[in-house]
């Protein structure tokens, strides 16, 4: 059974998400679709938008629909979008708090380019909101909060109910702030408890609208307001009237209400993570397969957080965390938990990285394992805190002083982060090496289901410490990884000195001799090279091995290229789809795969990295197709410089050859 | 690596690693080498659960010439690389060597804040008022006035105090010695050793290149007598060549006043006794300087408290079993896909 929930999971978050353990929820599997939808128009994928005051409990309500969503056999994914202050004043823009969930009948990769429908709860979240709804999309909106005051404090001159504004879409314009007045009137709440339903009355029209179950909610609020059951009613009226407002009244042609059928999911058992708890339990349970305690220094910084968050519960795991005073002690105190026999880790964003990279050059100097992990935000210096972007990459591969070498890795998606901390750890004792992971904003904070594997069947890499002190030297090292041996202190026998300063090959001493240092410099080079050997051969994700053009991505660009090429297919465009977790060392056979491709496009949330990276190393004349506006691509961006390059063009925003 | 071993019967020089020590001739790390291994040597520690942690600076080159673990570090950053190995074995006893410079500049966070946490560490500052691997510039302990390559006309800056410093910070123990005092410093290490907790000990260290005799108004043969007074927990106050002199509290004010037995009706119960667990007493003490009042040495407060490593890391399990973790990644809410 369920016995806790972890802080800050995904589609729980708001305030009070009680845990999720009732009989329809825990271990629940899914009935057979339903089958006749008679008046429903059936999608193939839908994407919908909730948008409102941060007090509206938008999280919340886009936590449920998701809940629901993954219960009725959907794939999905979902992206929070916080205000960047912590309380902004209510009805402002930039307190403006959204909720976007991409649903389908068919493999789900992003959360979506645009919504087909949204919801708002007040006029700064149209007017926050509404350029991103697609075309002739729909809006729901409270027409109770489009008062004089509401108006003004979201900086509307005119009514925008009135004005033209909306002409472009459809739209239902309710007022569901009284609507919820009436249906909770019963319950003898405050005017103020009362509004608080109206999250609930419009979530119960969208489950309306798109034929979700409203009972794993209903269950979810008699558990949320256990102690305060009038509440409990009250919301559970106010979602029941929304959907009967919808089963009953008169919508505009053109709205039957949807059905999205189920998707053809892997069978297993599933949960909703986001890319920052996904590392952190990864990162735990790679820490087990080496058979190792982890120490995990963390200082808080946005987007990083969420690992420390959801590490620091996790002691009886063999998980000790430190907030550290500062980005440098942590970094340094993982390095010291290493050289003490656990596997030390630190986590930041870009400018905290910066802050520990002379520590990460006494982890290379001092050949002790070491994961470092940078969820990527938009910078440079403080930049967008909140924003994402993937422009990290050059300070990963080589932002150190001197010849400094270590692995870079990067994770694709909110699930795939799992792997990719159990990759780090496992090259990180294998090779006595830092590893760099490399997440970013958008996937630490989106969500998806992930089929939960167990942990039995994954293969343990335990380690193996140095206790021999015949032939003894601290810079000993294996004839095939070049990994030097790690004695940790508590061995007899093994005394021994590391440090900083250059050490000889041969005894470890202190040594200045310039053909040591030679010999030093190359052998760090070489053995962090060699991690290659552990790479398996790179493949298309999607497409032929050879072909007029391939997209070439790294890390959470994967969802977008994804997408946009399994369509582009579909319509019988000649394109591949290549996508990098090893970025340092890169895959032995990436240049030759690279050398079957006439055009090599790489699309980055930065000014042309991963797109440097590959020309230098490999001298192919690849082109970049960057973004750099705090939002990750959309699939019709891809698509569209797809269709561009294809017809002999360069797209927009290319960096290339010429530059 | 848990279970207690009986004490070693190493003697100091069985701490001394092969390696040659270069520190200038006649530098004040000399002895405190010697006098770290003569401590080890009594207190029955064994070469292979002692480390010594350091950072940059000439007192830095210490783990390289001891037999025991040793890990010299970057710039500033010991006490952190050292709370992160407690953190990893708290069985281990851990040393920390650092600099007025590593210490008080550069590390001063780290400083700060391994002490307030109290990690069980003991943390020795060679305080030699001076930079010395980089050639003599002016540290943060330089008085001022201190003419140096990067202060030619002399310091401006008010110098700080390292045991004010410590005890500011939330040191539980706090302690001073001086490089060349043989016995108080061993006496000093190993009450710092046995203390739990994050123990600070600042010991004066003479470089005879570029400070030279920077102490001697209190260190020099014919000064140190009347000039230092070695504090002893419920002992009165007492210093001077044939401990005549006394400190005692200045009637009808918070401070500290020197005074002679048999002088002005002064007997010995009107001097004060030395109460180790006091931290207004300790910071009194700290804060004496010679000519006015003597240099304080030896244990000036020692109160523990509960141990960091203690608190954060806790008994460690064994790594997990797969079932556990198993169970971990199925916390919350989950939902079956059937085939
Ligand atoms: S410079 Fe000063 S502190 Fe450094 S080794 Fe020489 S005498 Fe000692």
């Amino acid at each position: 059974m369920v016995s806790a929930q972890l802080a800050a999971a995904p589609w729980n978050s708001g305030s009070g998400f009680g845990t999720f353990m009732s009989s329809i929820s825990t271990a629940t599997t899914l009935p057979a679709p339903s089958g006749v939808h008679a008046q429903r128009q059936a999608l193939e994928s839908a994407v919908v938008r909730f948008a409102g005051d941060s007090g509206d409990g938008i999280q919340v309500t886009g936590g449920r629909f998701a809940e629901a969503t993954a219960l009725s056999g959907n794939d999905l994914a979902t992206f929070p979008d916080f205000p960047a202050e912590i309380r902004a004043p209510a009805g402002t823009t930039y307190g403006v708090s959204a909720f976007q969930i991409n649903f389908g009948a068919r493999q789900i990769l992003t959360s979506g380019d645009a919504p087909d429908t949204l919801v708002a709860f007040n006029p700064a979240a149209l007017k926050v909101e509404l350029a991103d709804l697609k075309a002739g999309g729909l809006v729901i909106l409270d027409t109770g909060s489009f008062n004089e005051r509401g108006l003004r404090k979201a900086g509307y001159v005119a009514n925008p109910l009135d004005d033209g504004t909306l002409d472009a879409y459809r739209t239902l314009r309710l007022d569901i702030s009284q609507l919820t007045l009436d249906a909770v009137k019963p319950f003898g709440l405050s005017q103020k408890e009362a509004l608080r339903c109206k999250n609930m009355w419009a979530l119960g029209l969208v489950y309306w609208l798109y034929d979700r179950d409203r009972r794993p909610t209903l269950a979810w609020l008699q558990r949320k307001f256990a102690a305060r059951p009038e509440l409990a009613e009250a919301n559970t009226a106010a979602l029941n009237a929304g959907h009967a407002f919808g089963e009953t009244a008169e919508l505009p042609p053109g709205l039957p209400g949807f059905v999205v059928d189920r998707a053809p999911i892997a069978p297993g058992l599933y949960r909703a993570i986001t890319g920052g708890e996904a590392l952190a339990l990864g990162l735990v349970v790679g820490a087990s397969l080496a058979g190792l305690p982890m120490v995990f220094g963390s200082y808080p910084i946005t987007p990083a957080s969420p690992i420390l968050h959801t590490l620091a519960g996790l002691r009886q795991f063999g998980v000790i965390t430190l907030q550290a005073e500062d980005e440098i002690a942590a970094v340094c105190a993982a390095i010291g938990a290493s050289y003490g026999g656990a596997i030390g880790v630190t986590s930041s964003s870009g400018p905290g990285i910066a802050l520990k990279t002379e520590a990460i050059g006494l982890a290379i100097a001092a050949e002790l394992p070491l994961v470092v992990i940078n969820t990527q935000r938009a910078g440079p210096s403080t930049g967008m805190p909140t924003k994402t972007e993937q422009s990290d990459l050059y300070q990963a591969v080589f932002g150190r002083n001197a010849d400094s070498p270590l692995v870079v890795l990067a994770a694709r998606s909110p699930a795939d982060c799992f792997d990719t901390a159990i990759e780090a750890v496992r090259i990180a004792t294998r090779y006595m090496t830092p590893v760099m992971v490399l997440s970013d904003g958008y996937i630490a904070n989106a969500s998806q289901p992930w089929r939960i594997p167990d942990v039995a069947t994954l293969e343990p890499f335990p380690v193996r410490f140095r206790t021999e002190a015949d032939g003894f030297q601290p810079y000993l090292r294996d004839l095939e990884t070049l990994a030097r041996n790690w004695a940790v202190p508590g061995t007899p026998g093994l005394e021994h000195r590391v440090g900083g300063l250059e050490k000889d090959y041969d005894t470890g001493h202190i040594s200045y001799d310039p053909a040591n240092h030679q010999r030093m410099t190359e052998v760090r080079r070489d053995k962090v090279a060699g991690v290659v050997r552990d790479i398996p051969p790179l493949r298309p994700e999607n497409g032929n091995e050879s072909g007029p053009l391939a997209i070439v991505g790294w890390g959470s660009t994967y969802g977008p290229i994804a997408r946009a090429v399994t369509v582009l297919r579909a319509e019988g465009l000649d394109v591949a789809h290549v996508h990098l977790r090893h970025l340092w060392p890169l895959p032995a056979n990436l240049g030759e795969l690279l050398g079957g491709y006439d055009r090599i496009l790489v699309p980055e949330m930065n000014t042309g990295q991963l797109l440097t990276l590959l020309r230098s190393t490999f001298l192919v004349p690849a082109e970049g197709l960057n973004k750099v506006s705090g939002q990750p691509f959309k699939v019709h961006e891809i698509e569209a410089a797809v269709r561009t390059c294809l017809a002999g063009q360069r797209p927009q925003g290319l960096q290339g050859t010429n530059r | 690596m848990n279970v207690l071993a009986p004490p070693s019967t190493l003697k100091p020089q069985d701490f001394a690693s092969d390696q040659e020590v270069r520190w200038c001739p006649g530098c004040g790390d000399y002895a405190i080498l010697k006098a770290v291994q003569k401590a080890l040597a009594e207190i029955g520690a064994r070469t292979e659960d002692t480390v010594f942690v350091s950072g940059i600076g000439c007192s830095s080159r210490f783990p390289y010439y001891m037999s025991t673990y040793g890990f010299h570090t970057i710039h500033g950053r010991a006490p952190a690389v050292a709370t992160g190995l407690k953190l990893a074995n708290p069985a281990l006893d851990v040393w920390v060597v650092t600099g007025d410079g590593d210490g008080l500049s550069i590390g001063g966070n780290h400083l700060l804040h391994v002490l307030r946490r109290n990690v069980d560490l003991q943390i020795l500052l060679f305080n030699n008022e001076i930079y010395g691997l980089t050639k003599g510039q002016s540290s943060p302990t330089s008085r001022i006035g201190t003419r140096s390559p990067s202060t030619p006309t002399g310091s401006v800056e008010s110098p700080v105090s390292p045991p004010l410093f410590a005890l500011g910070a939330g040191a539980r123990f706090v302690a001073r010695a001086v490089d060349t005092q043989m016995k108080p410093l061993v006496a000093v290490l190993k009450r710092a050793h046995a203390h739990r907790g994050a123990s600070f000990v600042e010991i004066f260290q003479n470089c005879i290149v570029y400070n030279d005799a920077v102490f001697d108004a209190f260190t020099a043969k014919d000064a140190a007598a009347d000039n230092q007074i070695e504090v002893v927990h419920g002992e009165p106050l007492l210093f001077g060549r044939d401990k005549r002199r006394g400190l005692r509290l200045r009637p009808g004010r918070l401070e500290l006043e020197a005074v002679t037995i048999g002088e002005d009706g002064v007997g010995i119960d009107d001097i004060l006794r030395h109460d180790e667990t006091s931290c207004v007493l300790a910071g009194m003490l700290a804060a004496m300087a010679p000519p006015r009042l003597p240099m304080a040495l030896g244990v000036l407060y020692c109160d523990p408290a509960a141990r960091f490593e203690s608190v954060a890391a806790g008994d460690q399990a064994a790594p997990p079993a797969p079932e556990a973790l198993n169970a971990l990644l199925r916390r919350g809410h989950t939902w079956t896909i059937a085939d």
